[in-house]
């Protein structure tokens, strides 16, 4: 197809016809929530965030109701601990991070010029994930059930089931769910950022969103997997007696704090960074310029994303460790200040050096820079340690994370809200109401909680749900509680706005004049493909650079600009100059990931009921439910090798290894499992600190190095095989391919019990002391990953007997040998400590 | 440009990796540094007033992120397109990924130093 071919208006109203048909949402009561097109998961991911944000803001307004005058009895002091826990725990998990996926997930396509991400059926499946399990956390408090141990749930307080009941479990397992549906998102995320940008649009034209998104959801891979370690070792104490954080055992309650700070550090970047990333998209829109130092926003982005790793002790000064220790995460803590202020600058030099229209999003990203220096100059303050001591678990900490969180996250949301709106909706939201909101909100946060940097140094604790009237901190905290209803009024004024949109008149395309490409959406169309045609990029901010960018595009004058084939379509293009690699067929509208999150939550929710029978009936169903989906929807061999996508370009309609989406999917995915199990291995070792002997006297014996080497030989030569059956079915043997992984499916049966035989046959008993018990983790885990080898191996094998896999049509076995590459090291990883390091040491 | 030494350079091939060399070696200093200390502080319940092997892990770190900054500094001249470097071209994405690269060596350069003074001023496991 010619750029003439597109002067032809037939054929670009046949083609929009085509377009409409293919990207048509499904319609019905119940078929419309099959949907899986990232428009509206990403509507229904970023109103569901709200709602529980809303939830925890009216819990905080009853605890600072209880807290208003000394010796108040508004609630009892145990549903005080339920109130501040779930507040806590909602605002992180079921507000913060999911809202940077949702909005993610909804503009982040259209930031790329693409049609969509490149796995929306996984998306959907982490948004109800995320759904089954918040209504499942939050919805505890109406049974008095509520977590009660604090958001960071410090043992042995939440391990010990007679000072905690269901609650503890209902944070673990609920919140573990929703973990999943995060590094779902994170994978999403990664792959759409790397492999689905628009030709043209190398790295250094990247919008900066992309960039943040990027490193953030890298980010996520790293910090939440150490807390889903830390989850399992936790669950396994309360459910079966095995004495991680016990100490009359040989436990320890600080390797919770660790796992628990190596996830909650970052995580306050994690959600800090999206929504200064908001900022980096409207400063320039209002500055009326590109915004300046780029590179240095990237530094800002990459640098604190790797010292964020560094300051989880900053947390726990007061746990006795060592002062060297503490000095080095001091340090650290001090270091992150440098490309936080760079950020901040970057953005002030933008403003300084254009010509800035003061509208009501930049209001708001302004005002929440003044609330978060502050939070940040309270931040320098705590991470010197000999203050921290002073400060510790009082209300001056309270202070600074509010301060912290909304500047940080909060307020910038807002502006995103203001901002974005019109993308989505074609209506812009009131000025007035949302300045009136805004000072309401700025005086509200201020009010609220600066008086409680002086209640907290006058010795008020945190998690107190009340006071006596003779320490002299009434009247802070009423002017806290007077301001936080001010605060939630300012919320209130801002909901309003947003109801009164529906009666709004529909607003102008692009109606704060943006040169990103998501503003290339016209709200007066209601077309739901994304984009008309996936557009050429050669600079920043093509709509205002390229000449006749909105027109070529409507035109469909890029690339693929049809639906010929009656499929949904994207362009996959290389890492660091987007060139053109493939056209993927996207997933269409389908039950099967909300059926697979409603039995993925099945095995969480009734575990925490101790229902083992039905839970292990749902873990059936949601390998079922996977397989299913695997098969049906994935890999699939096209009906012809290419496809034009215009300007005389041919692409491949299937790609595999490690130019493929899916490669990347699988390497993201075991990135964050490695984690999860460097995680468990970090206990092994610290355990080794923690003791003078570990292994302890009578106890070194077992396993034995016989059985963890004889695991680790089949753990390797099923790798092996593996390896060759990607290697043979490539060069055109495919009976000794099924042959290598038919052996290899063996082997891998047999590891599952030579991985457990070192630690059974020795009679270890995990009830009697860490050592038994941090062995048999390590020992189940491996020999776990060595039973999803089999079904990995045994499905390779399925879709190469059925004709789906061929030589030439290969990314299962492909994906399958990066899922054994990361076995393999995990194997080794494994019997080498368990099996060896106790005659090292 | 001169030929030599930063013909090289400038031909070493850059990825998203390469952007990420410096703040990983300050991670792993940092590991170290952390595991160093409450290695020897469990195990030994002391360490030495000039530990050589802290020291000689800080200056390898040094090194690296130097080394990274150089060759990032080098290719970040790369002649070719006008300024400001903007566009969609192979010299303008290298000089990019080169700027952040230096970037990054600067930061992580200050934050091993960082990370490093406590042993200056720490003497004990206390």
């Amino acid at each position: 197809m010619s750029l003439h071919a597109q002067d032809d208006p037939e054929l670009r109203a046949a083609q929009e016809a085509r377009l409409r048909e293919v990207w048509k949402p499904p319609q019905g009561l119940f078929l419309r929530w099959t949907d899986t097109n990232n428009d509206r998961v990403g509507v229904w991911y970023t109103l569901t965030a709200f709602g529980f944000m809303l939830f925890a803001g009216v819990l905080a307004l009853i605890m600072r109701t209880q807290l208003a005058v000394p010796d108040n009895d508004l609630v009892s002091a145990n549903s005080f601990n339920q109130l501040f826990t779930l507040h806590g725990s909602m605002m992180m998990f079921l507000f913060a991070v999911p809202m940077f996926e949702a909005v993610s997930i909804l503009i982040l396509p259209q930031l790329l010029g693409a049609r969509d991400l490149p796995f929306p059926r996984l998306s959907a499946f982490g948004y109800w994930s995320f759904l089954l399990g918040g209504v499942f956390v939050a919805g505890s408090i109406f049974f008095n059930e509520a977590p009660d141990g604090g958001w960071f749930m410090y043992p042995p307080l939440t391990t010990r089931t007679d000072l905690s009941g269901l609650g503890a479990d209902i944070w673990m397992l609920g919140l573990s769910f929703i973990e999943v549906s995060s590094v779902a998102a994170a994978v999403e995320l990664i792959v759409g950022v790397l492999k689905c940008r628009p030709p043209g649009m190398r790295l250094n034209l990247m919008p900066l969103y992309a960039w943040y998104i990027l490193v953030v959801a890298v980010m996520i891979l790293f910090a939440f997997p150490p807390l889903i370690a830390g989850d399992l070792l936790f669950e396994m104490e309360r459910l079966l007696n095995w004495p991680f954080f016990d100490s009359s055992r040989g436990g320890d309650p600080l390797l919770w704090q660790h796992l628990f700070w190596i996830f909650g550090h970052p995580e306050v970047y994690i959600i800090f960074l999206p929504s200064i990333a908001l900022f980096a998209m409207l400063v320039p829109t209002f500055a009326r310029r590109h915004l300046l130092g780029y590179p240095w926003i990237v530094l800002a982005a990459v640098g604190t994303a790797f010292l964020s790793f560094g300051l989880w002790v900053h947390h726990m000064f007061t746990t006795g460790l060592p002062k060297i220790s503490l000095a080095f995460f001091s340090a650290a803590s001090e270091a992150v200040v440098i490309p936080t202020g760079v950020q901040i600058f970057v953005f002030i030099a933008t403003l300084w050096a254009g010509r800035v229209t003061w509208s009501t999003p930049l209001l708001y990203a302004t005002g929440s820079l003044a609330i978060f220096v502050i939070g940040g100059l309270t931040g320098v303050m705590v991470a010197v340690a000999p203050f921290d001591w002073q400060a510790h678990d009082t209300y001056f900490v309270v202070a600074h994370l509010h301060y912290v969180l909304i500047g940080g996250t909060l307020m910038p949301l807002f502006a995103g809200l203001y901002y974005y709106w019109p993308l989505i909706t074609g209506k812009k939201l009131s000025d007035r109401l949302g300045r009136i909101a805004f000072w309401m909100l700025f005086a509200g946060a201020n009010i609220t909680f600066f008086p409680m940097h002086f209640s907290g140094l006058e010795g008020m604790p945190r998690r107190v749900f009340t006071y006596p009237a003779e320490l002299g901190i009434g009247g802070l905290n009423l002017v806290s509680t007077l301001g936080a209803y001010l605060f939630a009024a300012g919320v209130a004024v801002v909901c309003l706005d947003l109801a009164l949109s529906p009666r709004r008149r529909p607003g102008a395309r692009n109606p704060w004049g943006a040169g990103t490409l998501e503003w290339l959406e016209d709200p007066a169309d209601d077309a739901h493909w994304g984009v008309r045609c996936v557009p050429l990029i050669s600079s920043r901010y093509p709509i205002w650079d390229q000449k006749d960018f909105v027109k070529k595009v409507d035109e469909g004058r890029f690339f693929l600009p049809d639906a010929e084939e009656g499929r949904r379509e994207t362009i996959i293009t290389t890492v660091l100059d987007a060139r053109p690699l493939s056209v993927v067929r996207l997933g269409t509208p389908s039950f099967k990931p909300m059926l697979t999150a409603v039995a993925l939550g099945g095995v969480f929710i009734l575990t925490t009921f101790h229902l083992y029978w039905a839970a292990l009936v749902c873990a059936f169903a949601t390998l079922f439910m996977v397989l299913w989906w695997l098969w049906t929807g994935t890999a699939e061999i096209p009906e012809k090798e290419c496809k034009p996508i215009g300007h005389g370009m041919k692409l491949p309609l299937y790609i595999s290894g490690a130019a493929a989406p899916g490669w990347w999917a699988m390497f993201i995915t075991m990135m964050a499992d490695a984690t999860a199990f460097s995680g468990l291995v970090f206990g092994y070792y610290f355990f080794w600190t923690r003791h003078a002997d570990f292994p302890p006297e009578g106890m070194d014996a077992a396993p034995g190095a016989f059985w963890p080497m004889v695991a680790l030989a089949v753990a390797l030569v099923s790798w092996a095989l593996t390896v060759a059956a990607r290697q043979l079915n490539a060069a055109g043997a495919v009976g000794v391919a099924r042959a290598a992984l038919a052996a290899g499916a063996a082997f891998s049966a047999y590891g599952v019990y030579a991985g457990l035989a070192g630690p059974w046959l020795s009679g270890m008993d995990p009830e009697a002391h860490v050592y038994p018990a941090i062995v048999w983790t390590l020992a189940v885990w491996t020999a776990a990953h060595s039973g999803v080898a089999v079904i990995m191996q045994g499905y390779a094998l399925a879709r190469s007997i059925a004709g789906r896999m061929t030589p030439k049509y290969d990314a299962d076995v492909r994906n399958i040998t990066v899922y054994m590459h990361f076995f393999a090291l995990t194997a080794l990883v494994t019997y080498a400590t368990i099996g060896l390091f106790p005659g090292v040491s | 440009m001169k030929r030599g030494l930063p013909g090289w350079a400038q031909r070493l091939r850059v990825t998203l990796w390469t952007l990420i060399v410096p703040p990983a070696t300050w991670a792993v200093h940092f590991l170290f540094a952390y595991l160093w200390a409450a290695i020897n502080c469990a195990k030994v319940g002391r360490f030495a007033t000039f530990p050589t092997l802290f020291v000689a892990g800080t200056v390898a770190a040094l090194l690296v992120i130097l080394a990274s900054g150089w060759i990032a500094w080098q290719q970040s001249r790369v002649p070719g397109d006008p300024a400001p470097h903007e566009e969609s071209t192979d010299i303008d994405r290298l000089r990019f990924l080169a700027k952040s690269t230096l970037l990054l060596s600067g930061l992580s350069f200050v934050a091993v130093i960082f990370t490093a003074l406590p042993v200056v001023f720490i003497g004990d496991c206390r």
